[in-house]
Protein backbone atom coordinates (compact mmCIF):
# COMPACT_ATOMS: atom_id res chain seq x y z
CA UNK A 1 0.00 0.00 0.00
CA UNK A 2 2.84 2.44 1.04
CA UNK A 3 5.59 2.77 -1.09
CA UNK A 4 8.55 0.16 -0.21
CA UNK A 5 11.38 2.24 1.52
CA UNK A 6 9.46 5.36 1.64
CA UNK A 7 11.79 7.41 4.39
CA UNK A 8 9.17 10.28 4.68
CA UNK A 9 6.34 9.91 6.61
CA UNK A 10 5.41 13.45 4.90
CA UNK A 11 6.80 15.39 1.98
CA UNK A 12 5.22 17.90 0.22
CA UNK A 13 6.71 19.98 -3.27
CA UNK A 14 5.93 23.83 -3.59
CA UNK A 15 2.40 22.86 -1.72
CA UNK A 16 0.38 25.86 -2.60
CA UNK A 17 -2.91 27.18 -1.41
CA UNK A 18 -4.43 30.01 -2.90
CA UNK A 19 -8.21 31.10 -1.62
CA UNK A 20 -10.54 32.08 -3.70
CA UNK A 21 -10.35 35.98 -2.95
CA UNK A 22 -7.18 35.59 -3.69
CA UNK A 23 -5.00 35.46 -0.40
CA UNK A 24 -2.47 32.76 -0.59
CA UNK A 25 -2.25 31.58 2.50
CA UNK A 26 0.57 28.50 1.96
CA UNK A 27 2.89 29.63 -0.40
CA UNK A 28 5.39 27.01 -2.23
CA UNK A 29 6.18 24.98 1.17
CA UNK A 30 8.59 21.67 0.57
CA UNK A 31 7.75 19.89 3.58
CA UNK A 32 10.61 16.91 4.20
CA UNK A 33 9.09 15.02 7.86
CA UNK A 34 11.43 11.86 8.86
CA UNK A 35 9.52 8.58 9.40
CA UNK A 36 9.67 8.09 13.08
CA UNK A 37 10.38 11.81 14.13
CA UNK A 38 8.60 14.01 16.48
CA UNK A 39 8.25 16.89 14.30
CA UNK A 40 7.52 20.40 15.62
CA UNK A 41 5.19 22.60 13.03
CA UNK A 42 5.53 26.13 14.44
CA UNK A 43 4.64 29.83 13.51
CA UNK A 44 2.36 32.67 14.36
CA UNK A 45 -1.29 32.05 14.34
CA UNK A 46 -2.59 32.80 10.80
CA UNK A 47 0.98 31.68 9.22
CA UNK A 48 -0.87 28.83 6.95
CA UNK A 49 -0.21 25.65 9.62
CA UNK A 50 -3.90 24.92 9.74
CA UNK A 51 -4.20 25.08 6.21
CA UNK A 52 -1.46 23.00 5.27
CA UNK A 53 -2.88 20.40 7.82
CA UNK A 54 -6.01 20.42 6.15
CA UNK A 55 -4.31 20.23 2.74
CA UNK A 56 -2.19 16.95 4.04
CA UNK A 57 -5.77 15.15 5.33
CA UNK A 58 -7.57 15.74 1.57
CA UNK A 59 -10.23 18.65 3.22
CA UNK A 60 -8.95 21.31 1.13
CA UNK A 61 -7.53 20.72 -2.34
CA UNK A 62 -3.47 22.86 -3.31
CA UNK A 63 -4.17 25.08 -5.55
CA UNK A 64 -0.37 23.98 -6.84
CA UNK A 65 2.57 21.47 -5.83
CA UNK A 66 2.24 18.26 -4.41
CA UNK A 67 1.68 16.84 -1.29
CA UNK A 68 2.71 12.96 -0.14
CA UNK A 69 2.21 10.45 2.92
CA UNK A 70 4.92 7.87 3.28
CA UNK A 71 4.80 7.89 -0.24
CA UNK A 72 1.29 7.82 -0.89
CA UNK A 73 -0.41 11.00 -3.16
CA UNK A 74 -3.11 13.40 -0.99
CA UNK A 75 -5.75 14.04 -1.80
CA UNK A 76 -5.83 11.97 -5.02
CA UNK A 77 -5.17 8.44 -2.82
CA UNK A 78 -6.13 10.02 0.67
CA UNK A 79 -8.20 6.98 0.95
CA UNK A 80 -5.64 4.53 0.82
CA UNK A 81 -3.40 5.83 3.43
CA UNK A 82 -5.37 8.31 6.18
CA UNK A 83 -6.63 4.94 7.74
CA UNK A 84 -2.85 5.19 9.07
CA UNK A 85 -2.96 8.60 10.29
CA UNK A 86 -4.66 9.96 13.55
CA UNK A 87 -5.54 13.57 13.35
CA UNK A 88 -6.42 16.47 15.68
CA UNK A 89 -7.64 19.37 13.11
CA UNK A 90 -8.08 22.63 14.35
CA UNK A 91 -9.42 21.79 17.53
CA UNK A 92 -12.06 18.81 18.59
CA UNK A 93 -16.03 18.67 17.14
CA UNK A 94 -18.42 16.06 17.76
CA UNK A 95 -22.00 15.73 18.53
CA UNK A 96 -22.93 17.74 21.63
CA UNK A 97 -25.79 15.20 22.33
CA UNK A 98 -23.89 12.15 21.88
CA UNK A 99 -21.80 11.04 24.92
CA UNK A 100 -18.28 10.71 24.41
CA UNK A 101 -18.39 7.24 24.17
CA UNK A 102 -20.82 7.29 21.26
CA UNK A 103 -19.24 9.93 19.92
CA UNK A 104 -16.26 7.73 19.14
CA UNK A 105 -18.58 4.79 18.45
CA UNK A 106 -19.79 6.84 15.40
CA UNK A 107 -16.47 7.85 14.34
CA UNK A 108 -14.85 3.76 14.85
CA UNK A 109 -18.18 3.07 12.58
CA UNK A 110 -17.51 5.66 10.34
CA UNK A 111 -14.16 3.30 9.66
CA UNK A 112 -14.66 0.60 6.90
CA UNK A 113 -11.81 -1.52 7.80
CA UNK A 114 -12.30 -2.04 11.26
CA UNK A 115 -14.16 -4.76 13.07
CA UNK A 116 -17.16 -4.02 14.16
CA UNK A 117 -16.70 -6.93 17.24
CA UNK A 118 -14.20 -5.17 18.91
CA UNK A 119 -15.64 -1.65 18.60
CA UNK A 120 -16.28 -1.35 22.42
CA UNK A 121 -13.03 -2.63 23.17
CA UNK A 122 -11.30 -0.02 20.91
CA UNK A 123 -13.18 3.12 22.09
CA UNK A 124 -12.49 1.77 25.95
CA UNK A 125 -9.09 1.71 25.44
CA UNK A 126 -8.83 5.39 23.40
CA UNK A 127 -10.98 6.85 26.44
CA UNK A 128 -8.78 5.27 29.05
CA UNK A 129 -5.41 6.46 27.57
CA UNK A 130 -6.66 9.87 27.54
CA UNK A 131 -7.99 9.49 30.80
CA UNK A 132 -11.57 10.18 30.09
CA UNK A 133 -13.19 6.71 30.96
CA UNK A 134 -14.87 8.08 33.79
CA UNK A 135 -16.55 11.09 31.88
CA UNK A 136 -17.29 8.72 29.15
CA UNK A 137 -21.04 8.55 29.41
CA UNK A 138 -21.89 11.87 29.65
CA UNK A 139 -22.64 13.91 26.86
CA UNK A 140 -20.45 15.93 24.70
CA UNK A 141 -22.25 19.36 25.36
CA UNK A 142 -21.41 19.08 29.27
CA UNK A 143 -17.18 18.76 28.51
CA UNK A 144 -15.27 21.05 29.63
CA UNK A 145 -12.57 22.64 26.84
CA UNK A 146 -9.88 20.49 27.90
CA UNK A 147 -12.33 17.15 28.20
CA UNK A 148 -13.03 17.74 24.92
CA UNK A 149 -9.77 18.36 23.54
CA UNK A 150 -8.63 14.94 25.23
CA UNK A 151 -11.60 13.53 23.50
CA UNK A 152 -10.23 14.35 20.17
CA UNK A 153 -7.01 12.78 21.20
CA UNK A 154 -8.99 10.01 22.10
CA UNK A 155 -10.27 9.68 18.64
CA UNK A 156 -7.11 9.99 16.55
CA UNK A 157 -5.74 7.16 18.68
CA UNK A 158 -8.90 4.72 18.24
CA UNK A 159 -6.51 2.83 15.88
CA UNK A 160 -3.06 2.36 15.94
CA UNK A 161 -1.60 4.53 13.71
CA UNK A 162 1.92 5.12 11.69
CA UNK A 163 1.24 8.81 11.84
CA UNK A 164 -0.34 11.13 14.35
CA UNK A 165 -1.23 14.88 12.79
CA UNK A 166 -2.22 16.99 16.03
CA UNK A 167 -2.99 20.79 15.78
CA UNK A 168 -2.38 22.85 19.25
CA UNK A 169 -3.20 19.10 21.05
CA UNK A 170 -2.77 21.52 24.15
CA UNK A 171 -5.15 23.73 23.33
CA UNK A 172 -7.14 24.40 26.29
CA UNK A 173 -5.55 21.80 28.94
CA UNK A 174 -4.45 22.76 32.17
CA UNK A 175 -0.54 22.31 32.98
CA UNK A 176 -1.32 18.79 33.98
CA UNK A 177 -3.35 17.99 30.88
CA UNK A 178 -0.14 19.72 29.01
CA UNK A 179 2.45 17.37 30.91
CA UNK A 180 -0.01 14.42 29.85
CA UNK A 181 -0.39 15.28 26.18
CA UNK A 182 3.73 15.84 25.85
CA UNK A 183 4.04 12.31 27.64
CA UNK A 184 1.84 10.47 25.42
CA UNK A 185 3.78 12.04 22.16
CA UNK A 186 6.78 10.26 23.60
CA UNK A 187 5.35 6.92 24.50
CA UNK A 188 3.97 6.93 20.83
CA UNK A 189 7.45 8.44 19.39
CA UNK A 190 9.44 5.24 20.79
CA UNK A 191 6.68 2.69 19.63
CA UNK A 192 7.64 4.45 16.20
CA UNK A 193 4.65 6.47 15.20
CA UNK A 194 5.45 9.54 13.70
CA UNK A 195 4.42 12.70 14.89
CA UNK A 196 3.48 15.60 13.51
CA UNK A 197 2.38 18.57 16.01
CA UNK A 198 1.52 21.64 15.17
CA UNK A 199 2.15 25.03 17.54
CA UNK A 200 2.68 28.51 18.29
CA UNK A 201 4.24 28.32 21.40
CA UNK A 202 7.37 27.34 21.19
CA UNK A 203 8.19 25.88 24.58
CA UNK A 204 5.40 23.57 23.98
CA UNK A 205 7.24 21.53 21.38
CA UNK A 206 10.69 22.05 22.46
CA UNK A 207 10.69 19.46 24.90
CA UNK A 208 9.32 16.86 22.70
CA UNK A 209 10.41 17.25 18.91
CA UNK A 210 13.29 16.21 17.11
CA UNK A 211 12.85 18.36 14.24
CA UNK A 212 10.90 21.20 13.54
CA UNK A 213 9.65 23.28 10.78
CA UNK A 214 8.59 26.99 11.25
CA UNK A 215 6.09 29.18 9.17
CA UNK A 216 5.92 32.48 8.79
CA UNK A 217 2.99 34.35 6.33
CA UNK A 218 2.44 31.12 4.12
CA UNK A 219 6.62 29.83 3.82
CA UNK A 220 8.30 27.54 5.36
CA UNK A 221 11.47 29.88 6.78
CA UNK A 222 13.03 26.87 8.21
CA UNK A 223 13.26 23.42 8.46
CA UNK A 224 15.72 20.88 9.95
CA UNK A 225 16.50 18.88 13.37
CA UNK A 226 16.45 20.81 16.49
CA UNK A 227 19.71 19.75 16.87
CA UNK A 228 21.04 21.44 13.53
CA UNK A 229 18.70 24.65 14.77
CA UNK A 230 20.87 24.78 18.26
CA UNK A 231 23.93 24.11 16.10
CA UNK A 232 23.19 27.26 14.06
CA UNK A 233 22.51 29.47 16.77
CA UNK A 234 24.97 32.38 17.18
CA UNK A 235 26.51 32.21 20.60
CA UNK A 236 27.49 35.10 21.76
CA UNK A 237 30.34 36.38 24.31
CA UNK A 238 29.80 39.74 26.62
CA UNK A 239 32.56 41.10 28.53
CA UNK A 240 31.51 43.55 31.46
CA UNK A 241 34.50 46.12 31.82
CA UNK A 242 35.58 49.27 31.62
CA UNK A 243 37.92 49.29 28.73
CA UNK A 244 35.25 48.90 26.27
CA UNK A 245 36.75 50.22 23.40
CA UNK A 246 40.51 48.17 24.31
CA UNK A 247 37.79 44.86 24.52
CA UNK A 248 36.55 45.41 21.25
CA UNK A 249 39.52 45.90 19.80
CA UNK A 250 40.67 41.91 21.68
CA UNK A 251 37.60 40.90 20.25
CA UNK A 252 38.67 42.03 16.87
CA UNK A 253 41.88 40.89 16.67
CA UNK A 254 41.00 37.18 17.96
CA UNK A 255 39.11 37.18 14.26
CA UNK A 256 35.46 37.20 15.82
CA UNK A 257 32.52 38.53 14.19
CA UNK A 258 30.01 41.13 15.07
CA UNK A 259 32.00 42.84 17.30
CA UNK A 260 30.03 45.56 18.75
CA UNK A 261 30.94 48.10 21.92
CA UNK A 262 29.32 50.45 24.10
CA UNK A 263 30.20 52.15 27.49
CA UNK A 264 31.24 49.41 29.71
CA UNK A 265 30.47 46.64 27.55
CA UNK A 266 31.93 44.74 24.50
CA UNK A 267 30.43 41.94 22.69
CA UNK A 268 31.03 39.27 19.47
CA UNK A 269 29.79 36.07 18.15
CA UNK A 270 31.72 33.33 19.84
CA UNK A 271 31.92 30.89 16.90
CA UNK A 272 33.89 27.79 17.58
CA UNK A 273 36.67 29.18 19.69
CA UNK A 274 36.77 27.80 23.19
CA UNK A 275 35.23 30.87 25.46
CA UNK A 276 38.58 30.34 28.16
CA UNK A 277 41.05 31.58 25.15
CA UNK A 278 38.88 34.79 24.70
CA UNK A 279 39.42 35.56 28.78
CA UNK A 280 42.92 34.46 28.02
CA UNK A 281 43.62 37.07 25.46
CA UNK A 282 41.50 40.13 27.58
CA UNK A 283 43.54 39.83 30.77
CA UNK A 284 46.83 39.44 28.42
CA UNK A 285 46.16 42.80 26.85
CA UNK A 286 45.32 44.29 30.08
CA UNK A 287 41.52 44.59 30.10
CA UNK A 288 40.17 44.84 33.51
CA UNK A 289 37.26 42.28 33.21
CA UNK A 290 34.50 42.46 35.72
CA UNK A 291 32.03 40.16 33.81
CA UNK A 292 32.33 37.74 30.96
CA UNK A 293 29.39 35.90 30.02
CA UNK A 294 28.51 33.25 26.96
CA UNK A 295 25.25 33.49 25.96
CA UNK A 296 23.50 31.29 23.93
CA UNK A 297 20.39 32.73 22.44
CA UNK A 298 17.15 31.25 23.66
CA UNK A 299 15.26 29.20 20.52
CA UNK A 300 12.58 31.84 21.26
CA UNK A 301 14.33 34.56 20.19
CA UNK A 302 16.24 32.11 16.68
CA UNK A 303 11.93 31.98 16.36
CA UNK A 304 10.74 35.39 16.62
CA UNK A 305 14.53 36.13 14.61
CA UNK A 306 13.02 33.35 11.65
CA UNK A 307 9.46 34.61 11.78
CA UNK A 308 10.32 38.32 12.01
CA UNK A 309 7.62 39.41 14.20
CA UNK A 310 7.37 37.61 17.45
CA UNK A 311 4.59 35.50 17.63
CA UNK A 312 1.48 37.82 16.73
CA UNK A 313 -1.31 37.02 14.43
CA UNK A 314 0.09 37.66 11.04
CA UNK A 315 -1.95 39.38 8.18
CA UNK B 1 -7.39 -3.81 5.88
CA UNK B 2 -7.98 -7.45 6.02
CA UNK B 3 -9.30 -6.97 9.53
CA UNK B 4 -12.78 -5.28 8.60
CA UNK B 5 -15.30 -7.71 8.54
CA UNK B 6 -18.12 -7.83 5.43
CA UNK B 7 -20.30 -5.31 7.03
CA UNK B 8 -18.07 -3.18 7.67
CA UNK B 9 -16.68 -2.31 4.36
CA UNK B 10 -20.07 -2.01 2.56
CA UNK B 11 -20.42 0.61 5.45
CA UNK B 12 -23.12 -0.66 6.97
CA UNK B 13 -22.28 0.72 10.71
CA UNK B 14 -22.03 3.91 9.42
CA UNK B 15 -25.60 3.65 7.74
CA UNK B 16 -27.03 2.37 11.14
CA UNK B 17 -24.77 5.09 13.08
CA UNK B 18 -26.91 7.65 10.45
CA UNK B 19 -30.38 5.92 10.83
CA UNK B 20 -30.25 5.82 14.89
CA UNK B 21 -29.09 9.36 15.07
CA UNK B 22 -32.03 10.55 12.94
CA UNK B 23 -34.57 8.56 14.94
CA UNK B 24 -32.92 9.13 18.21
CA UNK B 25 -32.68 12.70 17.94
CA UNK B 26 -35.35 14.26 19.97
CA UNK B 27 -36.85 16.91 17.72
CA UNK B 28 -37.33 13.84 14.82
CA UNK B 29 -39.22 11.89 16.97
CA UNK B 30 -41.27 15.21 17.70
CA UNK B 31 -42.01 15.17 14.22
CA UNK B 32 -42.96 11.98 13.92
CA UNK B 33 -45.28 12.25 17.15
CA UNK B 34 -46.75 15.27 15.23
CA UNK B 35 -47.82 13.01 12.02
CA UNK B 36 -49.04 10.26 14.05
CA UNK B 37 -51.71 12.71 15.74
CA UNK B 38 -52.79 13.91 12.08
CA UNK B 39 -54.18 10.67 11.17
CA UNK B 40 -55.98 10.23 14.92
CA UNK B 41 -57.42 13.93 14.78
CA UNK B 42 -59.16 12.92 11.32
CA UNK B 43 -60.64 10.05 12.29
CA UNK B 44 -61.71 11.05 16.34
CA UNK B 45 -63.29 13.94 13.70
CA UNK B 46 -64.89 12.13 11.28
CA UNK B 47 -66.61 9.81 14.37
CA UNK B 48 -67.75 12.79 16.17
CA UNK B 49 -69.98 14.61 13.33
CA UNK B 50 -70.23 11.82 10.81
CA UNK B 51 -72.88 11.91 8.66
CA UNK B 52 -72.98 10.14 4.95
CA UNK B 53 -73.27 13.49 2.90
CA UNK B 54 -69.71 14.09 2.13
CA UNK B 55 -68.02 12.20 -0.63
CA UNK B 56 -64.94 11.09 -1.84
CA UNK B 57 -62.14 9.89 0.64
CA UNK B 58 -63.36 11.09 4.15
CA UNK B 59 -67.10 10.19 2.59
CA UNK B 60 -65.66 6.80 2.50
CA UNK B 61 -63.85 6.62 5.96
CA UNK B 62 -67.63 6.14 7.45
CA UNK B 63 -67.40 2.29 5.52
CA UNK B 64 -64.01 1.61 6.16
CA UNK B 65 -61.28 2.50 8.43
CA UNK B 66 -58.71 1.80 6.01
CA UNK B 67 -59.59 5.17 4.23
CA UNK B 68 -58.57 7.08 7.42
CA UNK B 69 -54.85 6.05 6.28
CA UNK B 70 -55.53 7.31 2.80
CA UNK B 71 -57.36 10.51 3.64
CA UNK B 72 -54.20 11.58 6.16
CA UNK B 73 -51.35 10.87 3.39
CA UNK B 74 -53.46 13.08 1.39
CA UNK B 75 -53.55 15.61 3.99
CA UNK B 76 -49.76 15.44 5.01
CA UNK B 77 -48.08 15.06 1.71
CA UNK B 78 -48.06 19.19 0.36
CA UNK B 79 -47.15 20.47 3.55
CA UNK B 80 -46.16 18.19 6.54
CA UNK B 81 -43.97 15.33 5.02
CA UNK B 82 -42.21 18.26 2.72
CA UNK B 83 -40.97 20.16 6.33
CA UNK B 84 -40.27 16.85 8.08
CA UNK B 85 -37.65 15.92 4.74
CA UNK B 86 -36.65 19.43 4.50
CA UNK B 87 -35.29 19.60 8.49
CA UNK B 88 -33.73 16.25 8.22
CA UNK B 89 -31.81 16.86 5.38
CA UNK B 90 -30.95 20.61 5.64
CA UNK B 91 -28.88 19.50 8.73
CA UNK B 92 -27.54 15.62 6.73
CA UNK B 93 -23.99 17.41 5.48
CA UNK B 94 -24.55 20.86 6.57
CA UNK B 95 -25.25 20.10 9.91
CA UNK B 96 -22.14 18.28 10.25
CA UNK B 97 -20.24 20.90 8.46
CA UNK B 98 -21.67 23.53 10.95
CA UNK B 99 -20.59 21.24 13.89
CA UNK B 100 -16.97 20.13 12.51
CA UNK B 101 -17.80 16.66 12.98
CA UNK B 102 -17.59 16.50 8.54
CA UNK B 103 -13.61 17.08 9.10
CA UNK B 104 -13.48 14.52 11.07
CA UNK B 105 -15.48 12.10 9.31
CA UNK B 106 -13.54 12.53 6.51
CA UNK B 107 -10.11 11.93 8.11
CA UNK B 108 -11.03 8.65 9.67
CA UNK B 109 -11.63 8.34 6.18
CA UNK B 110 -14.91 8.37 4.94
CA UNK B 111 -14.58 8.66 1.02
CA UNK B 112 -16.88 11.63 0.32
CA UNK B 113 -18.93 9.70 -2.38
CA UNK B 114 -19.59 6.69 0.23
CA UNK B 115 -20.46 9.35 2.61
CA UNK B 116 -22.97 11.15 0.62
CA UNK B 117 -24.76 7.70 -0.48
CA UNK B 118 -24.73 6.51 3.36
CA UNK B 119 -26.17 10.12 3.93
CA UNK B 120 -28.54 9.78 0.94
CA UNK B 121 -29.66 6.08 1.90
CA UNK B 122 -30.19 7.46 5.80
CA UNK B 123 -33.09 10.03 4.15
CA UNK B 124 -34.49 7.17 2.21
CA UNK B 125 -35.02 5.39 5.41
CA UNK B 126 -36.63 8.77 7.02
CA UNK B 127 -39.03 9.19 4.14
CA UNK B 128 -40.56 5.74 4.54
CA UNK B 129 -40.52 6.10 7.91
CA UNK B 130 -42.28 9.45 7.88
CA UNK B 131 -44.98 7.98 5.20
CA UNK B 132 -45.23 4.47 7.46
CA UNK B 133 -45.95 6.31 11.01
CA UNK B 134 -49.23 8.36 9.02
CA UNK B 135 -50.33 5.30 7.41
CA UNK B 136 -50.12 2.96 10.09
CA UNK B 137 -51.75 5.38 12.74
CA UNK B 138 -54.16 5.65 10.14
CA UNK B 139 -55.12 2.31 9.88
CA UNK B 140 -55.30 1.35 13.78
CA UNK B 141 -57.07 4.57 14.29
CA UNK B 142 -59.29 3.58 11.10
CA UNK B 143 -59.67 0.03 12.57
CA UNK B 144 -60.56 1.36 16.24
CA UNK B 145 -63.33 3.87 15.31
CA UNK B 146 -64.43 2.55 12.30
CA UNK B 147 -65.77 -0.98 10.44
CA UNK B 148 -63.18 -2.78 8.38
CA UNK B 149 -63.89 -5.47 6.05
CA UNK B 150 -64.14 -5.70 1.97
CA UNK B 151 -62.69 -1.86 1.12
CA UNK B 152 -65.12 -0.33 -1.79
CA UNK B 153 -62.81 1.81 -3.80
CA UNK B 154 -63.36 5.34 -5.42
CA UNK B 155 -64.53 3.44 -8.43
CA UNK B 156 -67.00 1.74 -7.43
CA UNK B 157 -65.39 -1.50 -7.21
CA UNK B 158 -64.94 -4.08 -4.04
CA UNK B 159 -62.14 -5.51 -2.88
CA UNK B 160 -60.88 -7.42 0.12
CA UNK B 161 -59.25 -5.89 3.08
CA UNK B 162 -55.94 -7.26 1.92
CA UNK B 163 -56.22 -6.26 -1.29
CA UNK B 164 -57.10 -2.78 0.19
CA UNK B 165 -54.07 -3.30 2.71
CA UNK B 166 -52.08 -4.01 -0.63
CA UNK B 167 -53.24 -0.46 -2.21
CA UNK B 168 -52.11 1.31 0.83
CA UNK B 169 -48.70 -0.19 1.14
CA UNK B 170 -48.36 0.95 -2.69
CA UNK B 171 -49.71 4.43 -2.20
CA UNK B 172 -47.21 4.92 0.89
CA UNK B 173 -44.08 3.75 -1.22
CA UNK B 174 -45.27 5.95 -3.66
CA UNK B 175 -45.22 9.11 -1.21
CA UNK B 176 -42.09 7.88 0.19
CA UNK B 177 -40.47 8.42 -3.18
CA UNK B 178 -42.04 11.53 -3.77
CA UNK B 179 -40.12 12.68 -0.76
CA UNK B 180 -37.18 11.02 -1.73
CA UNK B 181 -37.00 13.12 -5.04
CA UNK B 182 -37.35 16.11 -2.82
CA UNK B 183 -34.69 14.78 -0.36
CA UNK B 184 -32.24 14.86 -3.88
CA UNK B 185 -32.68 18.96 -4.03
CA UNK B 186 -32.14 19.35 -0.33
CA UNK B 187 -29.15 17.54 0.14
CA UNK B 188 -28.06 19.46 -3.06
CA UNK B 189 -28.81 22.59 -0.70
CA UNK B 190 -26.93 21.33 2.22
CA UNK B 191 -23.34 20.67 0.27
CA UNK B 192 -23.32 24.35 -0.20
CA UNK B 193 -24.18 25.56 2.95
CA UNK B 194 -22.22 25.63 6.56
CA UNK B 195 -25.46 26.57 8.12
CA UNK B 196 -28.02 23.85 8.49
CA UNK B 197 -30.96 26.52 9.22
CA UNK B 198 -30.58 28.07 5.80
CA UNK B 199 -30.62 24.77 4.15
CA UNK B 200 -33.79 23.59 5.60
CA UNK B 201 -34.97 27.26 4.78
CA UNK B 202 -33.93 26.92 1.79
CA UNK B 203 -35.37 22.57 0.44
CA UNK B 204 -38.84 23.93 2.11
CA UNK B 205 -39.13 27.00 0.19
CA UNK B 206 -38.57 24.67 -2.82
CA UNK B 207 -41.23 22.54 -1.97
CA UNK B 208 -43.58 25.83 -0.94
CA UNK B 209 -42.60 27.50 -4.18
CA UNK B 210 -43.17 24.36 -6.15
CA UNK B 211 -46.86 24.31 -4.50
CA UNK B 212 -47.65 27.74 -5.54
CA UNK B 213 -46.84 27.49 -9.46
CA UNK B 214 -49.35 24.17 -9.56
CA UNK B 215 -51.53 26.50 -7.66
CA UNK B 216 -51.22 28.74 -10.88
CA UNK B 217 -53.06 27.83 -13.73
CA UNK B 218 -51.42 29.91 -16.47
CA UNK B 219 -48.05 28.17 -15.97
CA UNK B 220 -49.57 24.42 -16.96
CA UNK B 221 -46.41 24.25 -19.29
CA UNK B 222 -44.10 23.38 -16.50
CA UNK B 223 -46.45 21.83 -14.29
CA UNK B 224 -45.11 18.21 -15.33
CA UNK B 225 -41.96 19.01 -14.01
CA UNK B 226 -43.05 20.15 -10.49
CA UNK B 227 -43.19 17.13 -8.28
CA UNK B 228 -46.16 18.99 -6.32
CA UNK B 229 -47.92 18.21 -8.99
CA UNK B 230 -47.98 14.27 -8.78
CA UNK B 231 -48.45 14.50 -5.05
CA UNK B 232 -52.07 13.30 -5.57
CA UNK B 233 -51.81 11.35 -8.64
CA UNK B 234 -52.20 8.40 -5.84
CA UNK B 235 -56.04 8.84 -5.52
CA UNK B 236 -55.69 6.62 -9.43
CA UNK B 237 -54.15 3.71 -7.18
CA UNK B 238 -57.90 3.46 -5.20
CA UNK B 239 -59.40 3.09 -8.83
CA UNK B 240 -60.20 -0.20 -10.32
CA UNK B 241 -58.70 -0.85 -12.84
CA UNK B 242 -55.56 1.34 -11.38
CA UNK B 243 -54.82 4.11 -13.56
CA UNK B 244 -50.54 4.01 -13.76
CA UNK B 245 -49.72 6.88 -16.01
CA UNK B 246 -50.39 9.74 -13.31
CA UNK B 247 -48.71 7.51 -10.66
CA UNK B 248 -45.75 6.52 -13.22
CA UNK B 249 -45.04 10.21 -14.02
CA UNK B 250 -44.63 11.15 -11.14
CA UNK B 251 -42.46 8.07 -9.79
CA UNK B 252 -40.15 8.68 -12.86
CA UNK B 253 -40.01 12.52 -12.33
CA UNK B 254 -38.89 11.98 -8.85
CA UNK B 255 -36.35 9.43 -10.31
CA UNK B 256 -35.22 12.23 -12.58
CA UNK B 257 -34.98 14.88 -9.60
CA UNK B 258 -33.20 11.75 -7.72
CA UNK B 259 -30.77 11.57 -10.54
CA UNK B 260 -30.01 15.22 -11.25
CA UNK B 261 -29.69 16.60 -7.78
CA UNK B 262 -28.07 14.20 -6.93
CA UNK B 263 -25.24 14.41 -9.15
CA UNK B 264 -25.15 17.93 -8.58
CA UNK B 265 -24.76 17.07 -5.01
CA UNK B 266 -21.94 14.47 -5.81
CA UNK B 267 -20.30 17.42 -8.24
CA UNK B 268 -20.47 19.84 -5.50
CA UNK B 269 -19.39 18.02 -2.29
CA UNK B 270 -16.52 16.21 -3.74
CA UNK B 271 -14.50 19.08 -4.54
CA UNK B 272 -15.35 21.56 -2.08
CA UNK B 273 -12.31 22.85 0.13
CA UNK B 274 -13.95 21.43 3.64
CA UNK B 275 -12.23 24.10 5.40
CA UNK B 276 -15.39 24.51 8.41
Amino acid sequence: MTAPGAARAIETTGLTKRFRGGQVAVNAIDLAVPAGSVYGFLGPNGSGKTTTIRMLLGLIYPTAGAAALFGVPVPDRAGSVLAEVGALVEGPAFHPYLSGRANLARLDAADATTPSRTRSHRVGEALDRVGLAAAAGKRYRSYSLGMRQRLGIAAALLRPRRLLILDEPTNGLDPQGTREVRRLIGELARDGVTVFVSSHLLSEVEQVCTDVGVMSTGRLVWQGSLAGLAAQQRTRVRVQTPDSALAKGVLADLGLAAVAEEPGLASAVLGDRPPEQVVAALVAAGVAVRGFAVERPRLEDMFVELTGEGFDVSG
Amino acid sequence: MSAADGPARLGLPLFASEVGMLLRRRRNQLILLALVAIPIVIGVAVRLTSSNATGGLIGSITDNGIFVAFTALVVVIPIFLPVAVSVVVGESVAGEANLGTLRYLLVVPVGRTRLLFTKLAAIAVWCLVIVSVVALAGVLTGVVLFPAGRVTLLSGTQISLLAGIGRLVVVAGYAALLMLGLSAVGLFISTLTEVPIAAMAATLTFAVTMQVLVAVPQLHAVHPVLLSNSYLAFADLLRDPIGWSGVGHGALLSLAYLVIFGSLAWARFTTKDVSS
